[in-house]
């Protein structure tokens, strides 16, 4: 039993962590009033300018190239994420719409340079990857140590990091607040002098830095190049996530735990006894039937930000 | 400029804004547009069989873009036809390859099956949206992927193991010598006179039925046609239904016409992601989505035709396909730089 939680927990950390990063870009933009579906081609981005980077400067920057690669991963996602803001914070365009026009732009965008640059459909192997470490004194402690911390990728505490740190944002800081005002009541934050417009771009820019991160953490360490399969449904799987976290960070990052456990189980269901017999696609389904009945209210009621989905019109009533 | 004339003109400033962007991506990517262009047209229209397989692939276009539009009409946002179409697929390959009956009985049943699958897609977020409120932008999302999951397990467990279903019998074939031949040998089947009689059957019930017109008033003005005393929540799940309906058919096209079997999938076909594109251009009409359908089926098809003319990646023209969606998305700032472009000519 305990060799199955070993074997496990270090899957389910490992495949939460990009999931972690880009739901938690999501709880910023949906709270500032802005649906991002376009958080999956915000991802393909990060994941193919990560492993570009990487391919590219690996000579370089040495072992420092995985994380020099998601800083500008995050760069290039929220230029990307631009797009979406103006479209449907300045141009009102219908949000949904904008955000599947941003998925189909950022896999086709992503395959035509792959293509372009090099002659095939998928990228080369990358030799610089983000680094696993043992959590020195930590490891040591019994049955805990070995299950969380040997092997962890540097990427994966960052992700807790970032979770804790976004916590802090939304619900200690004068920003967290002015964002919350506008995604509940944008006409009654512009009121009281807070710019709706301004926070809602810095908002979807960061959505499109973290899920670009979440990106470049997905194809730095789980496949390790890049081609038309490599994001495919991780971006729904983070919205997934963030609706079942209800829309708050640290829920987010339980939800993207939950799922990375659903993920490892399915990958390793046939190594273990007593999950052998059930089929991976069951497992594969989990998150999101789940967010489903998440949704329907049957978890408990989750309450999305007020104004979702509504471009704020100055003078409007 | 009447204001009628303003909306057409949206989404045709919006296909030629993309077409100018793609041609923008294409210099700076050192290809030649002039050539690029060329080789999408001659992909198109370059002789009879170019011309067979575009219509080919017209039909599954046709169908995705009247389910999304049928639910645009009603108010409701249906993301989820690809994973209707994928279900579809499905039932109408498993239909045609586990009977055998004849001919006239066989088709009509394998397209009822894909029909049915589709709705029954489609009946999970319209009950959960009438019921319990639940938006169904993010349910049929979900529901995609577990149709996507679902049915490559299903093929799995079907052939034993395998990626492949047999092949569908001939008694449940679209397939067409008639317009085969006359297409240079193209796969052209008769999916695209059932695409168009859906077409029809669209129209028909949007304008000719008390039906339809409760739907449209439910999309138009939820709390009014309840005040009216129409159910809107019957006409939720109803409406996911047929949208689900017309998704599952366009899935038959590719199981009964074009492929004449099921595959496991790696991803997602796209055809229902642009069936967005074609139901936005469409402005949500049937006559629109003839015309949406045929500029995205051609453009699909015909970038087959760039990499050996020009040598250019396919993708560009899902670069075009997304910056048109983005462009319409973002057709309010068009319209305001039309009506502003009249004001300044009836000013002089």
């Amino acid at each position: 039993m305990l060799d199955v939680l070993y074997f496990i927990i270090p899957i389910t950390i490992a495949s939460a962590a990009p999931l972690i990063f880009t739901a938690i870009g999501g709880v910023f933009s949906e709270r500032s009033g802005v649906i991002n579906i376009g958080l999956e081609g915000l991802m393909i981005m990060g994941a193919f300018i990560g492993i570009l980077f990487n391919l590219f400067f690996a000579d370089t920057f040495g072992a420092w190239t995985p994380w020099i690669a998601l800083l500008v991963a995050m760069l290039v996602s929220a230029l990307f994420a631009t797009l979406h803001a103006i479209a449907s914070i300045s141009f009102r365009a219908d949000q949904v719409v904008s955000g599947v026009a941003i998925n189909m732009l950022g896999l086709a965008v992503a395959l035509f340079s792959v293509k372009m640059i090099f002659g095939k459909g998928q990228t080369d192997f990358i030799q610089q990857k983000i680094p696993r470490f043992n959590v020195p004194f930590l490891e040591d402690i019994p049955i805990i140590g070995p299950m969380f911390f040997k092997l962890v990728y540097g990427s994966s505490i960052l992700a807790i990091a970032v979770a804790f740190i976004a916590w802090f944002v939304i619900y200690k800081t004068p920003f967290g607040l002015r964002l919350r005002s506008v995604g509940e009541h944008p006409m009654a934050a512009d009121t009281m002098g807070i710019k709706v417009t301004k926070i809602r771009y810095i908002a979807v820019l960061i959505s499109g830095g973290l899920a670009g991160i979440g990106g470049a953490v997905y194809s730095q360490t789980i496949t390790n190049d890049f081609g038309h399969a490599t994001i495919n449904g991780q971006g729904f799987m983070a919205l997934a996530a963030m609706i079942f976290g209800k829309w708050h960070p640290l829920g987010a990052m339980g939800a993207a735990l939950f799922f990375g456990f659903a993920q490892a189980l399915a990958i390793s269901s046939s190594s273990i006894k007593f999950l052998e017999d059930i089929p991976a696609v069951y497992f594969h389904i989990f998150p999101y039937i789940l967010t489903i009945l998440a949704l329907a209210g049957f978890l408990g009621k989750a309450k999305a930000p007020k104004a979702l989905g509504k471009p704020y019109v100055k003078g409007n009533r | 400029m009447s204001n009628r004339m303003i909306t057409i003109l949206v989404p045709v400033v919006s296909i030629f804004l993309g077409l100018l962007v793609g041609a923008i991506v294409m210099l700076i990517s050192d290809y030649n547009p002039i050539t690029g262009y060329m080789a999408l047209w001659n992909g198109i229209f370059g002789d009879s069989y170019a011309i067979g397989e575009t219509i080919r692939q017209i039909s599954p276009y046709l169908l995705a873009g009247l389910a999304v539009a049928f639910a645009f009409r009603t108010g409701l946002f249906n993301i989820g036809v690809e994973g209707q179409l994928i279900v579809g697929w499905f039932a109408a390959a498993y239909v045609g390859m586990a009977f055998d009956l004849p001919k006239m009985i066989h088709l009509p049943f394998a397209l009822i099956a894909a029909a049915a699958a589709g709705a029954l897609w489609g009946l999970v977020p319209g009950i959960l949206k009438a019921t319990l409120k639940v938006h169904e932008v993010i349910v049929t999302i979900m529901m995609n992927y577990i149709a996507l999951h679902v049915v490559n397990a299903l093929i799995k467990t079907l052939s034993g193991g395998g990626f492949k279903l047999e092949r569908i019998h001939e008694s449940a074939s679209l397939r067409s010598e008639f317009l085969s031949n006359l297409t240079d040998y193209s796969t052209l089947h008769y999916g695209i006179f059932v695409a168009l009689a859906m077409v029809v059957v669209m129209w028909f019930i949007l304008e000719k039925t008390k039906t339809g017109y409760e739907l449209k008033s439910v999309g138009y003005n939820e709390n009014a046609a309840r005040y009216a005393g129409m159910s809107a929540n019957k006409n939720i799940v109803l409406a996911m239904v047929i949208s689900g309906a017309f998704a599952g058919l366009g899935g038959a096209m590719e199981a009964l016409g074009t492929f004449g079997n099921m595959s496991s999938m790696g991803g997602f076909t796209g055809i229902g992601f642009d069936g967005i594109a074609v139901a936005l251009l469409g402005a949500n009409t049937p006559l629109g989505v003839i015309f949406g359908a045929t500029l995205f089926g051609s453009l699909k098809y015909g970038a087959n035709n760039m990499p050996n003319e020009a040598g250019i990646p396919v993708e560009i023209v899902s670069i075009i396909i997304a910056l048109v969606i983005f462009f319409v998305a973002c057709g309010y700032i068009i319209r305001v730089g039309l009506i502003r472009l009249r004001n300044k000519k009836e000013a002089k």
